[in-house]
């Protein structure tokens, strides 16, 4: 087990299955067609993120070293929580962008019935070492547990 | 909470205006907090820009946030202008596509739209992602703080017009505006508009804005690049040419990348004003050449179900084609067509262009021309008409590097699209 430890964006805690993307995340590419066809596993369909493509995200801890693309990107995170469908947590290497940091703010501030803790700042050496299906415990101080 | 608030803003974070208004400021203030903003400050353009356009069934949570603001009277305090209509019932759709357009996907778009009048619209024309262009009349000025969202927009204002402006997320862009005021940080920060990354561009041609604006946005992701090498092909004017380059390029950076600004040596206004002082101590460097854009073109998936079918759409105009692209296009179709001793283009293509833009080149001997060699013209989305299934399984191509990011949709370079759309042939 490696401990690693980041910035608590929006507290909580979770256990979870890692899900790697070494890319950025497009969060509309990767959440739209889930989200507008019903997939509550909410499928990554993103064709340009190898990591992610095809694979489950909801549920998942998400470890990624930002998002990118449209500035939908925060709504469409928001939508994804208000719908259930978002990942479990979301563990950023890089500090988190604006985009993954409005989708997380929205949906703690206007949902009061969903909990995705989101820690960011944990370095490169996390991402490095994170790989798919890898046991997640995040705790409340921004200390993950990667086994 | 770490950031000094004023009196006014203290007290609608306190609850003083009722609850939603209050979470409003909430979620501002946590937005500035989580990158480091001290304070707040005014948000100054005339008019503010939002990204969400398309009434979307799987965005009924949106829409249901918005009627909370609408029901406690929490509306705009700018008008605003909106990216595209998804829907047109000018561009090409089968019966199929046109049910699920109207009666599944976009199902909510009429009450989207009565959402927006209700919030602060501009104008029934004001649906485009090119706002800021004259046509449509949301062009702010140099040094304005702006609350808007739309990725190629916002680079567009940050980098070309100098405004002041974050990447904000759709919904963050209305809050902004609701209570009249950002968090300051990032792109608003003279500190934050500093350049990360210099890139030398060293190709032996022009290079096709959009790929050359795919190769940075992948490179430098977030950062601010300082961009040197360019001007020898674009020469040292913000002419009308050189802006619409700067607009696909911008779109590019800022959808392959997460670019929100860009400064291109003796040319935007920043690097004018100030030169090599914006690039930051130990900047890093990306060397761009035939080589380089060749290979970032090749790493390109190909998503179509058969990579050697032919296509049978052509969209350009992602983001919205300018007055002077539009009357370029014309030209060039003409001289092709003429020089296969064909009337028609090959493959039903779509050029898109803002409402305000469309009227203004109706005005132009060039429409009639466009229409007769059969191109339509629209101020669709091609974006939010690509996205659903049945799109998505036909081959279309484009020369927009944001619509190949979020669609199916196959990139190719404007010479290539202007052979294929006027030859025919399989794509390659």
């Amino acid at each position: 087990m490696k401990t690693f430890k980041g910035r608590v964006v929006a507290p909580g805690t979770v256990s979870a299955k890692a899900l790697v993307s070494h890319g950025g995340l497009n969060t509309l590419a990767s959440f739209q067609k889930a989200l507008q066809f019903g997939d509550k596993k909410a499928t990554c369909g993103d064709q340009n993120n190898k990591d992610l493509y095809g694979k489950q995200m909801a549920g998942k801890a998400l470890c990624l070293p930002q998002t990118i693309g449209s500035t939908t990107g925060g709504l469409v995170l928001y939508c994804a929580c208000s719908m259930k469908r978002q990942p479990a947590c979301m563990l950023f290497s890089k500090p988190i962008d604006s985009l993954a940091a409005a989708g997380s703010i929205l949906a703690s501030v206007w949902l009061d019935d969903v909990k995705m803790p989101v820690i960011d700042n944990l370095g490169d050496e996390f991402l490095n070492f994170v790989k798919d299906d890898m046991q997640i415990t995040v705790k409340e101080n921004g200390v993950v547990e990667v086994e | 909470m770490g950031m000094k608030l004023t009196k006014e803003q203290q007290e609608i974070l306190d609850g003083k205006f009722g609850d939603t208004k209050k979470r409003v400021m909430k979620t501002l203030v946590m937005y500035g907090e989580t990158f480091g903003a001290k304070k707040m400050v005014k948000v100054t353009s005339k008019y503010n820009h939002l990204v969400t356009s398309f009434g979307l069934k799987a965005l009924t949570p949106v829409y249901n946030l918005l009627d909370k603001l609408l029901k406690e009277g929490v509306t705009s305090g700018q008008q605003f202008s909106v990216d595209p209509r998804p829907l047109d019932k000018n561009v090409p759709a089968n019966f199929l596509q046109k049910l699920i357009f109207n009666k599944f996907m976009y199902s909510k778009q009429d009450f989207y739209e009565n959402q927006l009048k209700s919030l602060g619209l501009m104008n029934k024309d004001a649906f485009t992602c090119t706002a800021y262009m004259p046509e449509v009349g949301n062009t702010p000025k140099k040094g304005e703080v702006l609350s808007w969202s739309e990725s190629s927009a916002v680079v567009y204002a940050n980098s070309v017009l100098g405004a002041r402006c974050n990447r904000n997320s759709g919904i963050m862009d209305l809050m902004g505006s609701v209570v009249g005021y950002v968090p300051y940080f990032g792109l608003l920060t003279d500190e934050g508009r500093k350049a990360k990354w210099v890139i030398k561009v060293n190709t032996t041609k022009k290079p096709e804005a959009q790929l050359l604006g795919s190769a940075i946005g992948m490179k430098v992701m977030e950062d601010v690049p300082y961009v040197v090498g360019l001007d020898k092909w674009l020469g040292k004017k913000l002419d009308e040419e050189t802006c619409a380059y700067l607009k696909d390029f911008g779109a590019a950076t800022a959808s392959n990348g997460a670019v929100g600004l860009y400064h291109i040596d003796k040319l935007t206004p920043e690097a004018k004003e100030f030169g090599k002082d914006l690039i930051e101590k130990g900047a890093k460097e990306y060397v761009i050449d035939d080589k380089e854009l060749e290979r970032v073109k090749k790493s390109y998936p190909v998503v179509w179900k058969n990579p050697n079918a032919k296509p049978k759409l052509c969209f350009m105009g992602c983001p919205h084609m300018s007055l002077s692209q539009l009357i370029d296009w014309t030209k060039k179709l003409d001289t092709a067509l003429q020089s296969v001793n064909r009337k028609k283009v090959y493959i039903k293509t779509v050029f898109t262009a803002s409402p305000g833009v469309v009227k203004e080149f109706e005005k132009t001997g060039y429409a009639p021309k466009l229409k007769e060699m059969g191109v339509i013209v629209s101020s669709i989305c091609p974006l939010m008409y690509m996205n659903n299934p049945l799109c998505g399984k036909m081959p279309v191509i484009t020369s927009s590097n944001k619509l190949r990011t979020y669609t199916t949709a196959r990139y190719y370079s404007d010479d290539e699209i202007l052979s294929q759309i006027t030859k025919g042939g399989v794509a390659k």
